[in-house]
């Protein structure tokens, strides 16, 4: 983090500055993230109390005495301003607490729901990737052409297919009917592939689509025409010329993608009973497991920063054009 | 493309199963799939993992029929005055770690869970558990019958002191069961290895796994896919579904749990027992548990199941279905419909509220199913689906109309200890609300003194008629557990205790 007055500094190269302008933006996000969250979960209805007991010891156990001692135990009766205070206070030093539900601790649980959501986006990425971005540089080749239209299909077809009819469909093909892929569930190797290939299908139609309008936008453009004139052979005007600029588009376009994969998959991960973040942040919810909350929000947030980082700099990397005047004394 | 998807889920889901793999059975662990997730470790919040498990043993067991048997005690007997009770341990049982099982251990593991809030050993008058010699002694402030019952509830469950960290917080589970834990990764995998030094019968199948998966419909497919050999947690309509392809064993039993309305009856409309009567009949149970849970025999027609044998009886006047009834009682009560079909009284509407939340999926459609049937005699119910704690937090408030859930009276395997608490004379969060009756408080607490062993058939009786009565709770339906078991194993037999899975009788198929 760099907290330096932003007058008279040395130039920094374009990496370092995107580097300095993300970090203020990471601990800007802390803060605002896990004040927002406190503030949320304080004002939502119903006892907190008796919403931590419930996911504790269960819905027939819980009662008032149960209550009381989450109460008593976590301190909920101290002024909320004191509550956030201990959090922020925790946070500095890194510890982000345990669990109001399991007792253990929330860096341990994050590091499992991170770690498989992560692995889940990862595998459906590449294969949404190398199928959407190929079928996209086919199509463009001969726009209107028959391996066109082919794609346009699937691009609808999958768009318009839900993700949970799309894993119900492919859980009954592959393990009720073939028997070849384990149906849900997490911890063998097998696990991944049905949720990975229900998630990438979708993505896969969204890539194809982005490549294939970009990679013909391209070849219509007056320097991938100049290469061609000056007598580059088509291999090399694709890789120097038309792959690079497609690069430069897709590049934030898989970003944001890579993004929804990790954040907004509960409907899959639930469906496969993958344990993945979404799923522990519905839980928290319902539960009220604050420390899970927050930690679970930021980890989020943290991605979000962290991936338009790498994003930025990978754009960057494709096309180094300066991208603002600097006055350089 | 939607409707094609969805004709070839139709058309896969009909051929489904055939080519699911069978055979090289004895090589692979026993996989078990349930719809709990393992939150904690902690014995009175693990919600029965360990015990259903048998991992974990408590001093007391139960078989089939709720009958107290030994466990980890061989045997136990209480002082004349009821006030001392000394349990003998088994000689020779050792915990998963290969330490031997002492008096000592046990003592401070009860002494423990004694503390845990919400759990019935937190209700029982102990004054001190200690190791006396070879034996654990419980010494109570006042005399309590069922102790021995409530020593078999899984919040009792005896740990290693290896199994605790700081503050005696549950870090590992050491248990002294058939089964020891091999690896865990909460919230949803468990797996299990036969202990080499378990001295009871060896268990033939060596290896399980337990899996949590949240949807019934992922179970469902889980079980038919021969993922999954044993899988509990599965909805009517994929068990109907499974039960008409008639490719997978399903074993069921009825459970000692009722799904029940809870009545406050310090309220100004419901206060009035012809009230809740009314509302009593205007209940059709037997179209509920046709439509909604696909099982007409689970239709209540009293609080007690027949899976609680001593509890329920076959000569009481059923709870039937009968609207004419029901409106004479409220025009008795002084109810008139109103202009708009409502009814009134004095000016006031008869408008309440009923909470139930969606942890049990048939509940949020039952209250449907009721609104539709007190609209029918000019009642406005509204519906509120929330979180469960709405319902104890609602009776610590006094806020709650109705309530909606389901409540299992044999926690502990004598009903008598959940019964006493539920309906005592200050009420309690799953329990009566605003009601009280002295014959039957009376009578329930003479009943846990045990001073009259012979007086017990009456006092159920007495009870029974007082509940059918008065309704301080109105039953609604009973429940059925089943679970999906595949053709590579047999020997699945349910509890209805629900305390042990009893994966050690099972067997792999020839």
């Amino acid at each position: 983090m760099n907290f330096l007055p932003p007058t008279p500094r040395a130039p920094a190269g374009p990496a370092l500055r995107v580097m300095r302008q993300r970090a203020i933006q990471a601990a800007t996000v802390v803060l605002l993230v896990s004040t927002a969250c406190f503030a949320i979960i304080q004002s939502l209805p119903g006892d907190i109390a008796f919403r931590i007991a419930a996911g504790r010891y269960g819905y027939d156990q819980v009662t008032a005495a149960s209550a009381d001692t989450v109460r008593a135990e976590l301190g909920l009766d101290r002024p909320a301003w004191q509550q956030l205070l201990a959090w922020l206070g925790d946070l500095l030093t890194l510890d982000l607490g345990t669990s109001l539900v399991t007792g253990a601790s929330v860096a341990g649980e994050l590091g499992l729901y991170l770690s498989s959501s992560l692995q889940l986006a990862a595998a459906a990425l590449a294969m949404a990737l190398v199928a959407g971005a190929t079928a996209g540089v086919l199509a463009a080749s001969r726009p209107g052409g028959v391996l066109d239209r082919l794609t346009t299909l699937w691009v609808s077809g999958a768009r318009s297919l839900p993700p949970f009819l799309l894993g119900l469909v492919l859980i009954l093909v592959f393990s009720v009917h073939l028997g070849v892929l384990p149906a849900a569930g997490h911890g063998t190797a097998g696990n991944i592939v049905l949720p990975a290939v229900t998630l990438a299908v979708g993505l896969s139609g969204l890539f194809a689509r982005v490549t294939r309008d970009t990679v013909a936008q391209i070849r219509q453009s007056d320097y991938v025409r100049f290469a061609a004139t000056k007598g580059l052979g088509g291999g090399l005007v694709f890789l120097r010329h038309v792959l690079r600029n497609t690069g430069v588009t897709l590049l934030p376009y898989v970003g944001v993608q890579l993004l929804v994969l990790i954040e907004g998959v509960v409907v899959v991960e639930s469906l496969f009973a993958w344990p993945g973040l979404g799923h522990a942040l519905v839980h928290a919810i319902f539960w009220r497991d604050l420390p899970m909350i927050q930690a679970t929000a930021l980890a989020l947030a943290l991605l979000v920063v962290a991936l338009n980082t790498v994003v930025d700099l990978g754009t960057l990397a494709l096309d180094p054009r300066p991208r603002r005047r600097e006055l350089v004394l | 493309m939607l409707s094609a998807a969805a004709a070839a889920v139709a058309v896969m889901a009909a051929c489904a199963g055939e080519g699911a793999p069978r055979g090289q059975a004895a090589q692979r662990p026993l996989k078990v799939v349930g719809q709990f997730e393992l939150h904690s470790l902690d014995p009175s919040t693990s919600g029965g993992f360990f015990t259903r498990l048998q991992v974990a043993e408590t001093l007391v067991d139960a078989d089939l029929r709720g009958a107290l048997q030994p466990g980890l005690a061989t045997g136990w007997e209480a002082s004349p005055d009821g006030l001392s009770w000394r349990f003998s341990l088994r000689p020779e049982a050792k915990f998963h770690d290969g330490t031997p099982v002492t008096a000592g251990s046990v003592a401070a593991a009860l002494e423990t869970a004694r503390t845990k809030a919400g759990t019935p050993l937190a209700t029982v008058p102990v004054a001190a558990i200690t190791a006396d010699g070879g034996e654990v002694r419980v010494t109570l402030s006042q005399p309590f019958a069922p102790l021995a019952a409530v020593l078999a509830h899984t919040s009792t469950q005896i740990l290693a002191p290896s199994s605790y960290g700081r503050d005696r917080a549950v870090t590992k589970i050491v248990g002294s069961g058939p089964y020891r834990v091999e690896r865990l990764e909460q919230p949803a995998t468990i797996e299990l290895t036969a202990f080499e030094q378990w001295q009871g019968k060896k268990p033939a199948i060596t290896q399980v796994d337990y899996q949590a998966a949240g949807r019934s419909e992922s179970r469902a497919l889980m079980a038919e896919s021969g993922q999954a050999d044993v899988t509990f947690g599965m909805d009517p309509t994929s068990l109907q579904r499974l039960k008409q392809a008639g490719k997978l064993t399903i074993a069921d039993v009825t459970l000692p749990r009722t799904i029940l309305l809870k009545v406050n009856a310090g309220h100004t409309i419901l206060g009035d027992v012809r009230v809740r009567r009314a509302l009593s009949m205007a209940l059709d149970r037997e179209s509920m548990a046709t439509a909604l849970l696909r099982d007409p025999e689970m239709a209540a027609t009293q609080l007690f199941p027949p899976s609680l044998p001593e509890w329920h009886r076959d000569s009481i006047t059923p709870l039937a279905h009968d609207p004419s009834g029901a409106r004479e009682l409220l025009a008795e009560a002084g109810w008139r419909p109103g202009g708009d079909g409502i009814l009134e009284r004095n000016g006031d509407k008869f408008a309440v509220t009923l909470r139930t939340f969606p942890d049990r999926p048939e509940l949020p459609v039952i209250a449907t199913a009721i609104q539709a049937k007190l609209k029918n005699l000019g009642i406005a119910l509204d519906v509120k689906v929330g979180n469960s704690s709405e319902i104890p937090a609602g009776h610590q408030d006094g806020s709650l109309e109705l309530g909606l859930y389901a409540r299992n009276y044999a926690l502990v395997p004598d009903a008598l200890v959940t019964l006493a608490d539920d309906f005592g004379p200050t009420g309690a969060e799953y329990g009566a609300m605003g009601w009280n009756n002295a014959t039957l408080t009376s009578t329930l607490n003479a009943m846990a003194r045990g001073t009259d062993p012979e007086g017990l058939e009456d006092g159920r009786r007495q009870a029974t008629d007082i509940l059918q009565s008065e309704l301080p709770v109105i039953p609604v339906a009973w429940y059925r557990q089943s679970a999906v078991v595949s053709h590579r194993v047999e020997g699945l037999s349910l509890d209805p205790f629900e305390r042990s899975w009893r994966l050690t009788e099972l067997t792999w198929a020839k």
